[in-house]
């Protein structure tokens, strides 16, 4: 085929200026229809927006609107462990002995779901200077705090942790690859790794037979007692505690349950609140 | 072609030698496992030709369920009762030996599930 050079710079100015029109035209289509869609695809995930609310709900409860849905949260009541100081060690017991976590004498071995540790520890944000006596000589129970914006699900690449729908950050070891992200994201230091056998640090002779063990590989940590909370009962370290409402477990988007009812009675502080993780686990000091 | 003779005899021996396990066990497939069935039970969560070629989908979605969505009702039928999801508190009630029920298929075809890497078998 014989082409001028004429006919050819035709051609190509009429397709720069198609190119050109057509780019301006898209544009205008696209800013007139994307954000419109993105705010209706914002309207329909209710489920997101709803969670973050409540995040911030968590201690000006009294003017939010009523949530929907569950979310689970516990109230540690450090005055009743300071009243009855063997509460802790038996809520500790209670969890390891219903999770058949392994019990290693090497620290850098240890795997533990909730454990006691110094005030000082726990509220790192806090002011240590002259602190009372009680708080230097008691021991603070901690778990994980089942984050409403957890760092540890948006640093794990294969979702094996995730959050529920009940706000419980839940472990699937089918899935977990031991890549230990989820140990450097969370801000709590909350999860321990299985570096040996579980079952080499358990009494196989006397273990909860109605809950799995780990395997090694596996990052591991307190799962709120998911798998008794749907069965309808109290999660372990609160059955422990028996009576004393030292911990009190419950649905922070039911306004009439008891756990809201105590958080708007006290006066009630997180761990790290600075961090936005929005922690469902709230102490009384 | 040079030393046809040999080249073919050779060849012969080969593949005859690579299919031995082929032909030398043909025709029997060695035992057929005998599983130990609950004495107790007559009924299982499917019928039992679909339990023995889908179980290990089943307890999949099981897991996937109970695990993901977090649903542990009490939705398994057998007969008139009802059970949760679960391997150690739903099948090995009734399966109350590893070593006679799972293992003995396992085995056979030589297939190591890691279920029992965290779950815990029946104390036999």
């Amino acid at each position: 085929m014989d082409k001028k050079r004429r006919d050819f710079l035709k051609i190509a100015g009429v397709s720069t200026l198609a190119g050109l029109g057509g780019t301006v035209v898209a544009d205008r289509l696209v800013s007139g229809t994307i954000p419109a869609q993105s705010r209706a695809a914002k309207e329909i995930d209710p489920g997101h927006a709803a969670g973050h609310e409540t995040a911030a709900g968590g201690h000006e409860a009294g003017e939010e609107e009523a949530k929907s849905g569950i979310r689970y949260g516990m109230i540690i009541d450090l005055r009743k462990f300071q009243e009855n100081p063997a509460l802790g060690d038996k809520a500790v017991e209670a969890c390891h002995y219903t999770h058949n976590v392994p019990d290693f004498p090497d620290k850098k071995d240890v795997i533990k779901w909730t454990w006691l540790t110094e005030y000082e520890n726990v509220f790192t944000e806090h002011s240590h200077y002259y602190k009372d006596k009680a708080t230097l000589s008691n021991e603070v129970l901690v778990m994980c705090n089942h984050c409403d914006n957890p760092p540890c699900v948006r640093a794990c690449p294969t979702r094996a942790t995730f959050k529920n729908k009940d706000g419980i950050v839940a472990m699937d070891y089918h899935r977990c690859i031991g890549c230990r992200f989820c140990m450097a994201a969370c801000p709590y230091g909350m999860r321990s790794f299985n570096w040996r056998d579980p079952r080499a640090g358990l009494d196989m002779n006397n273990i909860n037979r109605e809950f799995p063990t780990r395997m090694r590989g596996v990052v591991e940590k307190c799962n709120f007692c998911a798998e008794r909370v749907g069965l309808g009962k109290q999660p372990a370290c609160v059955e422990a505690c028996g009576d004393s409402k030292a911990l009190i477990f419950g649905n922070l988007n039911d306004p009439d349950s008891e756990i809201r009812k105590v958080l708007k009675a006290n006066y009630t502080i997180q761990r790290k609140p600075s961090l936005g993780t929005h922690p469902s686990v709230f102490y009384i000091v | 072609m040079y030393d046809s003779g040999k080249i073919i005899t050779g060849l012969i021996i080969f593949v005859l030698f690579v299919t031995f396990p082929i032909w030398y066990n043909h025709g029997d497939a060695g035992a057929v496992p005998k599983v130990e069935l609950p004495k107790d039970a007559k009924e299982c969560v499917l019928p039992a030709d679909q339990m023995r070629s889908e179980h290990m989908q089943l307890l999949n979605e099981w897991r996937d369920e109970v695990l993901r969505t977090a649903d542990r009702s009490f939705n398994v039928e057998i007969g008139d009762k009802k059970y949760q999801k679960s391997l150690m508190n739903t099948c090995m009630q009734c399966h109350s030996s590893k070593k006679k029920f799972c293992d003995q298929c396992h085995t056979y075809a030589s297939v190591t599930p890691y279920c029992w890497d965290c779950h815990l078998a029946p104390v036999e």
